[in-house]
Formats: structure tokens, sequence, C-alpha cells
């Protein structure tokens, strides 16, 4: 039986609410072992979909899998559950820092979790370059750098970017499986 | 594109825009936040901009939620509410929409095709975040380390980044950040 849009919506507060840095884990505890609403299988094509298109995925996550089960509907239920709870915490949060965001010991304590912070998102990076780097892929390589580049260091728009980086990086990767083919 | 000085309605065309071009997901967009709420708009601090990633991390919910956080100190309430509606809604349509196609469709080889040419962008994305925020926040060399040693805490243990980031926030208390 298709989960209820309360069913939804709570499943996806609660997991939005456990899931300290980064979501998707406890998505997949949720959905997959503790719910059993998709297989495993199932659930790794709907988040491959989610994390081609742009947006936060997660979010993209939670449209796509409430509206497989309850429609449109479905889709605003799961949505809700996800980013509804959070906001207001959030909300909290970001009116105690305009309030208190100057108070000395505060201050420090924020420099240090957001190195700390940065150091996370690091080893993301890194953990997601190793792929490519054993597979040297060059062209991938080149790409990844050409982007950082211009994003990072000339700190261009981002749409003006990837206006020309998509289709360039589309047309590469089409060269290259054509030329892997034949 | 032009939104009369009005600072909810700037939030809502660029987070708008921004939620379509978010290749990788919401860390992807980072540099492009900085450059318009600091380098453009000069709506936040360089040290702002590093807190409210920092707060964002922290807090539960998808990492999305620094936009409310920039929302709030921009606008209030309603900064918060449309900043973060912005920022979902455009794409949530759009892979609802792709989602209904696809089961649709017969199986195309270009989703596939899509995928593998956008994954190099999306790490550049991501490592462009990443310098940019270790510009923001690592002013010192001290601050540094504690970056430095958070990533390979973070590469080389299955540590909940929970740990990692108390772990910087007592550092930071104690003065070691400077």
């Amino acid at each position: 039986m298709p989960p209820s849009l309360i069913a939804l919506f709570l499943a996806f507060a609660k997991m939005s609410l456990a899931g300290f840095g980064g979501v998707l884990v406890f998505a997949r505890r949720a959905i997959v072992d503790q719910h059993r609403w998709m297989t495993a299988d199932e659930f790794n094509e709907t988040f491959a979909l989610c994390h081609f298109l742009p947006g936060p995925n997660i979010v993209n996550l939670s449209v796509v899998f409430g509206s497989r089960f309850r429609g449109i509907l479905g889709g605003v239920a799961a949505f809700a559950g996800l980013v509804g709870p959070p906001v207001v915490v959030v909300i909290v949060l970001a009116a105690l820092y305009a309030r208190f965001g100057e108070v000395e010991a505060l201050r420090r304590i924020l420099s240090g979790v957001s190195c700390a912070a940065v150091g996370l998102l690091l080893s993301v990076v890194f953990r997601m370059m190793m792929p490519l780097i054993r597979k040297r892929d060059v062209v991938g390589l080149v790409v990844l750098a050409a982007v950082f580049v211009a994003i990072g260091v000339l700190r261009l728009p981002l749409p003006a970017v990837l206006l020309v980086a998509i289709p360039l990086s589309v047309a590469i990767t089409l060269a290259m499986r054509r030329r892997a083919a034949a | 594109m032009n939104s009369g000085g009005n600072p909810v309605l700037t939030l809502a065309w660029t987070f708008g825009l921004m939620s379509l071009f978010a290749v990788g997901g919401a860390n992807s967009a980072i540099p492009e936040m900085h450059r318009v709420t600091v380098d453009v708009q000069h709506w936040l601090s360089d040290k702002q901009f590093a807190d409210m990633f920092a707060i964002s991390q922290m807090s539960p919910g998808p990492n999305v939620l620094i936009v409310t956080l920039i929302g709030y100190s921009v606008a209030g309430l309603a900064g918060a509410l449309v900043a973060t509606i912005s920022m979902c809604v455009p794409t949530a349509v759009l892979a609802y929409g792709v989602s209904r196609l696809l089961t649709r469709s017969s199986r195309s080889c270009w989703p596939a095709i899509i995928q593998a040419a956008l994954v190099p962008l999306s790490i550049g994305l991501m490592g462009a975040s990443g310098l940019i925020l270790a510009l923001a926040s690592d002013r010192t060399w001290t601050a540094a380390l504690v970056t430095a040693v958070a990533a390979m805490l973070a590469s080389t243990t299955r540590l909940n980044p929970f740990w990692v980031l108390l772990a910087g926030g007592c550092a930071g208390f104690a003065g070691f950040v400077g």
C-alpha cells in the first residue's frame, strides 16, 4: 500500500531532523530499510536522476519520491516534511545569530566550526575526485580544473560559466564514447 | 532583472535563478552565493558568510538551508522564507517534470551521458566552494591547520561529522583559531 500524505510528511520530517551533515544516508535508511517503500536499486536510480538535475539533490528526491506514490500532493507533502521543520530551526538560529553574532565567545566558536566545516567539504571533494584520478580521466580532470579556476579564482558568474561548460562537457563526453565504441 | 532595490525581490530572483544552475547540489552554488551576497550586493561580510556556512552545517536538515540564513540576514523572516522557496521550488518542479518524462519514455542514453558530463563540473564547483570558504575562514595558519586536520579526519576515519565540527568549535573557543 502506498504511504499516505501524512506518512510521507512525517517520514521526511523525521529523516530531515535526524539528518545532520547531509540527509541522504537517513533518507536511504528510512525509505529502503525501515519503510520498504523502495528497493535499494529503485532508490539508487531515483537518486541518480535527482543528482544530475540541478539544485539541492535531496529536495529533488523528496519531490520525485512523494509524487511517485501520491501525485503532486505527495510531492508537496514530502517536500514540506523535508524543508519545513528544519527551516523553523534555522530561522531561530538566524535570529539568535543576528542578535548575538558579535559576542566575542560566539565569534570564536563559529570561526572554529567554519574552519572544520571547510575541512569536511574538502574531504568530500577529494573523495569525489579519486575515481577520476584512478581512471586517469585526463579530460575530466581538465574540465574540473577549468571550472575550478573560472569560478573559484576568476570568480566569474555561475550561469555564464555553465552555459559554456555544460555543452562543451557533453560534446566531449559524447565524442569520447563514440571513439571508445568505434 | 531589475528588482528596483527591493531586497526580497532581489533574493527571489537571485536564488530562483541559482536553483537551476546548482549542478551537483547546494554546495556547488556556494561560490555564486558568495559572489552575489558579499561581492556584488554587499549584504554580508566574508566572516558573516563563513559563519552562516558553519551554522548551516551544524543545523539539521538539508545543506541548502544556508540560503535561509542569508535571506534572514538580508530581509528578516520574509527574506528567509522567500530565499528558501526560491532556491527549492524551480528545481523541484523541474525534477518532477523530468521524472515523469523518464518513466514514460523508453530508455534513452542521454541521462547517462549528461550525468557523466556533469560529474567533473560539479566537483570543480565544489572545489571552488572549498577555496572560497577557506579564504573566508582560514585567516591564520592555525585556522588552516584546523581545516587540514578536519579534512584528514573526515577522509581517513568514519567519524561522524558532528564530532569534527564540535572539535573545531572547541578549538575556536579556546582561541586557537585567532
